[in-house]
């Protein structure tokens, strides 16, 4: 199969003797939407740094098409589009300018430079504000300028950095459209990161989850949720019952994965709307207290939890604390 | 050719980004005009000194001043660079083919630039008030020369001080205290012979002194022009010194990204 972006255990880590990358390893199709998704502090964005040519791997191999990421580092350069995690405009300078020297270093030059700046202003919405210094651009104006800058070149790989960070809400879908339609044109590959399950469900056609340094799933979407089989149930309860909880329901065949966080119990069914009363039932007679009850079909977030043993919201909390 | 390109590039970049702000470029002048007006006058009875050589103070004093104005803009240069780095465009440079050399060497050309207009503008105001340089064209071009070259060279060290530290403050408090006593430990003010003997003798391995000696001696009426190469020579010497030690820098910063 033909790649546009591999990764083969790599392996990285930093002075303090935090381990960014402990193995990390996937591949990317040509033309494909693939998200690396993970909580923060997971690595993701070492694997991009050390994609991009930034940083370089302590250990494994990382390619992009069919270049060593450390043996043919600037011929990677002039492959790739990168939009990196936070705005890295020069505020001191207008749009157009931006886009210009961002051109100019790779290699265009003249007329061609300016037309190619005019046609990305007009394209992201910044026609009007292209001869304004960024520094009084809005942070959705300054995002689209940095996506334009990493498309001057018309690179065939972009990545993107966690692209919707400390974005409004509107931005943000305003964003997930842009980059909806840029994977679909001109057959781009594009790897993203985000610790967002929600982009990652609308934006990618695979996702690799991320934690700890290493992929420990990796599929479309769809397919992710497809293997959890069945529905999800989640119990909100009234206080936290410890190991009662466990022991109610460890006769029920209906259900399984069960998984209790504090006052949250989680588990899946076959068939949720039938397993509901059963589960009800098993804990009223251990004397277990439900405030509230809801059946879903499988999120990202139940993949996460299957294959890392904890919620997303626990593994991002555990990286803020550290 | 590509390395030439992308330095110009980059120097354009950090010109362009000064001249934006009217603000810094006005009060990096104010600084010389008072040191000239007000040192002008203060010092004015200096030349009755005995043992002091000369008869007007401006005149003498001038040279210092456009050496002088070279040290204390160009050694903010890492200030800048910090910024860059802390703004993440050092990084967005760093995924893209820009030949990492022009990315020092631009911000050492920008502040070689600066310095030439700066000292044509303080020689300039100098002619107004009076002073003259017997030296003529030749030796102000000397002077500029000399003065460039010290702040091509403090321009590499900040830059490299800066990625060392990374951190605006630290970079404030290093060129605070290194700026004023180089200044002060050099002819600047006074002829050599007339200041403490001990202080002369630190003069002789101070860069500054080296730029206020050899520009003083070219616009003046009797040019000393194997001082002003061998004074020259050791600000080559150390440009190329420093500019090693700014990439050696930018290498570990590149490391530890």
């Amino acid at each position: 199969m033909e790649r546009a972006i591999e990764a083969i255990d790599l392996v990285k880590s930093y002075p303090k003797g935090v381990t960014a990358l402990d193995g990390l390893s996937f591949a990317v199709a040509p033309g494909r939407v693939f998200a690396l998704l993970g909580p923060n502090g997971a690595g993701k964005s070492t694997a991009v740094k050390i994609l991009t040519t930034l940083a370089k791997p302590d250990a494994g191999r990382a390619f992009v098409g069919r270049l060593d990421v450390v043996a043919n580092a600037d011929a990677v350069r002039r492959t790739i589009g990168v939009v990196a995690q936070g705005s890295a405009v020069d505020i001191q300078a207008t749009g157009r300018e931006n886009l210009r020297l961002q051109g100019q270093i790779h290699g265009i030059r003249g007329r061609a430079i300016e037309e190619r700046a005019q046609e990305l202003l007009e394209r992201f919405g910044l026609a009007e504000a292209a001869d304004r210094i960024a520094r009084g651009y809005s942070g959705g104006m300054q995002r689209r300028l940095d996506i334009a800058m990493a498309l001057v070149h018309d690179p065939a790989v972009l990545f993107l950095d966690e692209p919707t960070t400390g974005l409004d809400p509107e931005v943000r879908a305003d964003m997930w459209a842009e980059i909806s339609r840029l994977a679909s044109e001109r057959g781009k590959t594009v790897l993203l990161t985000t610790h967002y399950l929600e982009e990652a469900d609308q934006l990618a056609e695979r996702i690799a989850i991320v934690d700890r340094g290493q992929v420990v799933a990796e599929g479309a979407p769809e397919e992710l949720k497809r293997e959890l089989r069945g529905d999800a149930i989640h119990v909100d309860l009234e206080r936290e019952y410890n190991g009662t909880v466990s022991r109610a329901l460890a006769d029920l065949p209906a259900v399984r994965d069960i998984a209790i966080d504090g006052r949250t119990l989680r588990a899946r069914a076959d068939d949720g709307g039938r397993a509901v009363p059963l589960v009800l039932g098993a804990l009223e007679s251990a004397g277990v207290e439900v405030s509230s009850v809801r059946v879903a079909r499988p999120s990202l977030d139940d993949v996460y939890l299957k294959y890392t043993g904890r919620t997303f919201d626990a593994a991002e909390a555990e990286a803020t604390t550290k | 050719m590509t390395l030439i390109r992308h330095t110009l590039y980059m120097t354009l970049r950090h010109l362009r980004e000064l001249w934006r702000q009217p603000w810094f470029v006005a009060v990096t002048l104010v600084q010389p005009v008072i040191w000239l007006l007000l040192f002008g006058a203060l010092f004015k009875k200096v030349i009755e000194i005995p043992g002091f050589h000369g008869s007007s103070y401006i005149a003498f004093l001038a040279p210092g001043v456009v050496v002088m104005t070279a040290l204390f803009s160009s050694a903010w240069s890492g200030m800048a660079l910090i910024e860059d780095i802390n703004r993440g465009v050092t990084a967005r440079f760093l995924v893209s083919p820009v030949r990492r050399e022009a990315l020092i060497a631009g911000r050492i050309l920008k502040e070689a630039v600066v310095v030439v207009i700066q000292s044509l503008i303080i020689v300039a105001l100098a002619l107004i008030v009076g002073a003259s340089f017997p030296g003529g064209v030749a030796g102000v071009a000397a002077l500029f020369a000399v003065s460039a070259l010290l702040g091509a060279t403090f321009g590499a060290l900040s830059n490299g001080f800066g990625l060392i530290m990374r951190q605006e403050e630290a970079l404030i408090g290093a060129v605070q205290f290194i700026v004023l006593p180089l200044t002060f430990l050099s002819a600047t003010f006074l002829a050599a012979n007339l200041i403490p003997r001990w202080m002369q003798h630190i003069a002789d391995f101070n860069p500054v002194n080296w730029a206020v000696v050899a520009g003083r001696s070219a616009v003046s009426a009797n040019a000393d022009w194997g001082l002003i190469a061998a004074r020259a020579g050791l600000l080559v010497a150390l440009l190329a010194l420093s500019v090693a030690f700014a990439t050696r820098a930018f290498h570990s910063y590149q490391r530890s990204v």
